[in-house]
């Protein structure tokens, strides 16, 4: 291994920086390796960070270093990824990855057709974020590697997100990543397929190819890897050629489980204002939901940037709704709640859709191929329409899963 | 220094500054006999016919209060952060060349870090009260003369009654008060709300001085401490910075796992059955607490439930509650905003409560026991519920006990708090001190689940079947060590030097705080 430098550091420091920490290695000409640690958990943690790191020279070899590491708190899956980092950052040409234990409790799987009601946005160098994300119940987490990050920190976010996505517990939320635009992105992806992600976030896209692009970078990262789940993608359109194209790109891999729209580069495509309202994006929108649903996936909106308007983001939710959307982004935790329960059928509706799917029953029961309600025929689709309902209302705490019972009796 | 066990295990001083101590034998069991300390009988024949006991100043009402080398000098926290007088009450004990204080603050603050080098030249001996901040630091590390006493605010009302501890000299800040000595919080400059803290002293001192910097003419009506047991009056220019003694606005927590905690909190009462009309809770100041008695009002408009009684530190939270009818009275200890100062004054349904009333262990009952439930904090819990809120995992004082013991013994006993802060475990296998025996707290919340306590068989029963997250305290213990990379290591303290005791509120000692190692 070459050194580029005989000095390198990454992570934060600062007053008020928490739960990170700040890794500075220099190269000495000859002596032992050094470690200089100043810890606000010095009491508790001290001697096993200290272990940590020797163990982290031992693996990458590190000779003549001394080590400067601030500490504020910072979980061990931080602390590992910052030091990585500033090796990598003397070591370009290292190849080597220090991996955390992968926690038993993140080897969950998903599906295409999973609910995509919440998506939760969580900045890709902020791993102070991570470990109480999944506790406010987001239907999916998305750790970013692209907008939410700094040109300078993308080498550091990459490891964050990798040790996350093995350590921290996102108690059953979708493991989303969204990558940075290709062909940058397509660097991010030995970063996280091997880890477990769910779904990748695409950005920008324009063209059906960008997708095949990921598909085979994946497909061929999982061949490696020996990875056996299904990784899905979601292709987010954000530019009037996108959107003139979003049926191309729905249709571009069998991976796909959604299209998802960005309105923020939307609007500056088109060079107006973005607007509560929307009006300048109804095309957009509009086109994105039918396109989805002409290829079977899902139509998920953009996020809603004000997180001091409740009131806002639920009708925003109950408009997107109506268009067709299935799911909003958040930005912030106390913006899931709200998101489900806009999302969260009405009660007429519930009580139409309880009286569909018992009669559906009945009828399979009976082993009859219609199904009727009164003197009406149901078709497959409202039956279907019907399940999600129930599905959402028991999501909501809006039924209990008696409610059979309760109809019947 | 001689250790013995005490009830619940912990190594706890025989004798402390020189006298004996009885090491906590368990809740209800330590039954002291015979009476309350006697206070002096004073004649009118020795206090001006005119009512006029205004002195020159500090200096003089000292002196003729008879100072001397190693007398018990109280003070009160009433004025927080602000609080100036103390801090020149010593700066005039010192250049008096009087030694070996035994300072006896219902509280201490970090602006009184200016009294360290009073601890290091010897003029004052050791503290009685908390040690906050820098002064849990300086005791910590083994610098103090003497040993620091913690109590609780019941607790240092019971050791004043008792007569565990003597005051020589008690200095009443009063922001408002006439020549004869009457005096109250809730008006002037510096106004504070009430003066609670200060009642057993104004009963019990050999000698009160009150100081004031709003002087009104006889009478200073209404009144919180009797001119009757006040012997002299000084004017000072300031009592303290009035936003640091009150804040404008309390604030609310804006961290989403906080208010994750505050909900379910507010849940657990609601599914619990606590919440019902004619129901009573006690809810500090910080910012969790003031987020669930937002999201608790919430409930109780949209089920029309109404309070009985609130129990302060009052807030202008809880003062909108009292204003919009959502209960009949708050029974006050301390008011944290101008809002909750306000109220006190002009709402007679806002009341003005001592430590005698709510907290004295030592009385044919208190407040604190007829609460339906309580939300407190805490720095750290252990798996079989004790919890500490004196010292942190580092093993370094930092924080009173206030009325946090007192209030234990509330009908559910809830502490609401992150599971961990940073990488700092809260919910851990031995706390580092015990503050609260793990007997009388029942429900601990966290952002990750909430743990009932075992022997609370009829809220495991009263929450069965219902959505809350409830998770055994060991289930909770175990994912914050997975999350902060295993079981933090202990404090290397030193056992032969204890620096500080907790007492309980019967006057037993409860733990020990140890020298820590530099």
């Amino acid at each position: 291994m070459k050194p580029a430098a005989n000095k390198a550091n990454a992570g934060k420091s600062g007053p008020d920086v928490r739960s990170d920490c700040y890794v500075e290695i220099e190269l000495k000409k000859s002596g032992e390796n050094k470690i200089n640690l100043k810890s606000k958990v010095e009491i508790m943690y001290g001697d096993s960070t200290r272990k940590l790191i020797n163990e982290m020279c031992n693996f990458f070899e590190l000779k003549h270093a001394e080590i400067t590491i601030e500490d504020s708190g910072a979980l061990p899956g931080t602390i590992m990824a910052r030091f990585e980092l500033a090796v990598k950052r003397l070591f370009p040409d290292c190849e080597k990855e220090f991996l955390p234990e992968f926690n038993k409790n993140n080897y969950y799987k998903t599906t295409k057709e999973k609910l995509r009601r919440s998506r939760l946005y969580l900045p890709g160098n902020e791993p102070k974020f991570y470990p109480n994300a999944g506790l406010h119940g987001p239907d999916g987490i998305i750790l970013d590697l692209e907008d939410s990050v700094a040109v300078t920190e993308k080498d550091a976010a990459q490891l964050v997100v990798r040790n996350s996505l093995r350590t921290i517990d996102f108690y059953g939320a979708e493991r989303m990543v969204r990558i940075n635009q290709l062909p940058q992105g397509l660097d991010d992806l030995k970063y996280i397929v091997p880890h477990n992600v769910h779904v990748i976030l695409i950005p920008k896209v324009e063209s059906a190819d960008q997708i095949k692009q990921v598909e085979e970078k994946v497909l061929e990262l999982k061949k490696e890897h020996g990875i056996k789940n299904d990784i899905y993608f979601m292709p987010i359109i954000e530019s009037a050629l996108g959107t003139l194209k979003a049926y191309e790109i729905a249709i571009a891999s069998k991976f796909n489980c959604a299209l998802a729209i960005g309105l923020e580069d939307y609007t500056a495509d088109l060079g107006v204002q973005r607007t509560n309202e929307g009006t300048e994006s109804i095309f957009a929108r509009q086109m994105l939901v039918n396109a989805a649903k002409a290829a079977g996936i899902q139509a998920i909106d953009t996020v809603f940037s004000d997180v001091g308007d409740m009131e806002g983001l639920r009708a925003s939710v109950i408009e997107a709704k109506q268009l067709g959307f299935e799911g909003k982004g958040c930005i912030h935790p106390r913006q899931v709640k709200v998101v489900h329960e806009a999302i969260a059928p009405e009660e007429k509706e519930i009580v139409k859709a309880k009286k569909i799917v018992l009669a559906f029953e009945e009828a399979e029961k009976k082993g009859l191929g219609v199904v009727s309600l009164g003197t009406k025929m149901i078709d497959a689709p409202v039956v279907k329409r019907a399940q999600n309902t129930i599905k959402l209302a028991l999501l909501n705490g809006l039924i209990n899963n008696d409610w059979r019972k309760d109809e019947i009796g | 220094m001689k250790l013995v066990k005490n009830a619940i295990g912990r190594l706890v001083p025989s004798e402390v500054n020189g006298e004996k101590q009885t090491p906590y034998q368990g809740i209800g069991k330590h039954r002291p006999t015979g009476n309350k300390a006697k206070p002096q009988i004073s004649t009118c024949a020795d206090y001006p016919d005119d009512g006029n006991k205004v002195v020159k100043n500090l200096k003089e009402a000292l002196k003729k209060a008879g100072l001397k080398d190693g007398m018990t000098i109280s003070t009160h926290h009433h004025l927080r952060d602000g609080d100036v007088l103390t801090n020149q009450l010593f700066d005039t004990i010192k250049s008096m060349g009087i030694k070996n204080i035994r300072w006896f603050p219902s509280a201490s603050f970090p602006c009184h870090k200016h009294l360290i080098k009073y601890l290091e030249d010897g003029t004052i001996h050791h503290i009685e009260g908390s040690m906050n901040g820098p002064l849990g630091r300086f005791t910590t590390e083994g610098n103090m003369n003497g040993v620091g006493v913690l109590r609780s605010h019941g607790g240092r009302y019971q050791s004043v009654q008792d007569g565990e501890v003597h005051i020589d000299i008690a200095v009443i800040a009063a922001p408002t008060a006439d020549p004869f000595g009457n005096s109250t919080g809730d008006r002037g400059p510096a106004a504070c709300g009430l003066l609670g803290f200060a009642l057993a002293d104004s009963e019990y001192a050999d000698k009160v001085i009150v100081a004031t910097d709003n002087l009104v003419p006889f009478p200073c009506y209404p009144w919180q401490i009797q001119g009757n047991n006040v012997d002299y009056v000084v004017e000072v220019e300031t009592l303290g910075d009035p936003s640091k003694i009150v804040s404008g606005t309390t604030q609310v927590t804006k961290s989403p796992d906080r208010l994750l905690i505050a909900e379910y909190v507010a849940d657990f009462f609601e599914k619990a059955g606590i919440l019902k009309d004619g129901f009573s809770f006690q809810a500090g100041a910080g910012g969790t607490n003031l987020a669930f008695a937002l999201i608790l009002k919430e409930k109780m408009i949209a089920q029309n439930i109404k309070a009985r009684f609130i129990r302060g530190g009052s807030t202008k939270y809880l003062v909108e509650m009292l204003e919009e009818g959502l209960t009949d009275y708050i029974l006050d200890g301390q008011t944290f905003d101008l809002e909750g100062v306000r109220s006190m004054r002009e709402n007679p349904g806002h009341v003005n409560t001592s430590p005698f009333t709510s907290y004295n262990y030592h009385g044919k009952g208190n407040f604190a026991s007829i609460i339906d439930a309580v939300v407190l904090g805490a720095t750290e819990v252990d798996i079989n519920f004790n919890a500490n809120v004196v010292t942190h995992s580092d093993g370094y004082l930092l924080h009173g006990i206030g009325g946090w013991q007192n209030c234990l013994f509330s009908k559910c006993t809830i502490l609401a708090i992150p599971s961990f802060r940073d990488r700092i475990p809260v919910i851990v296998d031995e706390v580092t001190t015990v503050t609260g025996p793990g007997e009388l707290i029942d429900v601990i919340i966290t952002e990750r689940g909430i743990a009932i306590n075992p022997n609370r068989k009829d809220l495991l029963k009263a929450v069965k079947g219902t959505d809350l997250p409830i998770k055994t305290i060991k289930e909770i213990y175990e994912e914050v060590n997975q999350i902060c990379g295993g079981a933090p290591a202990k404090p290397k303290v030193n056992k032969d030097k204890v620096v500080a005791v907790i007492k309980w509120v019967d006057g037993t000692i409860l733990d020990s705080v140890f020298e820590i190692k530099k």
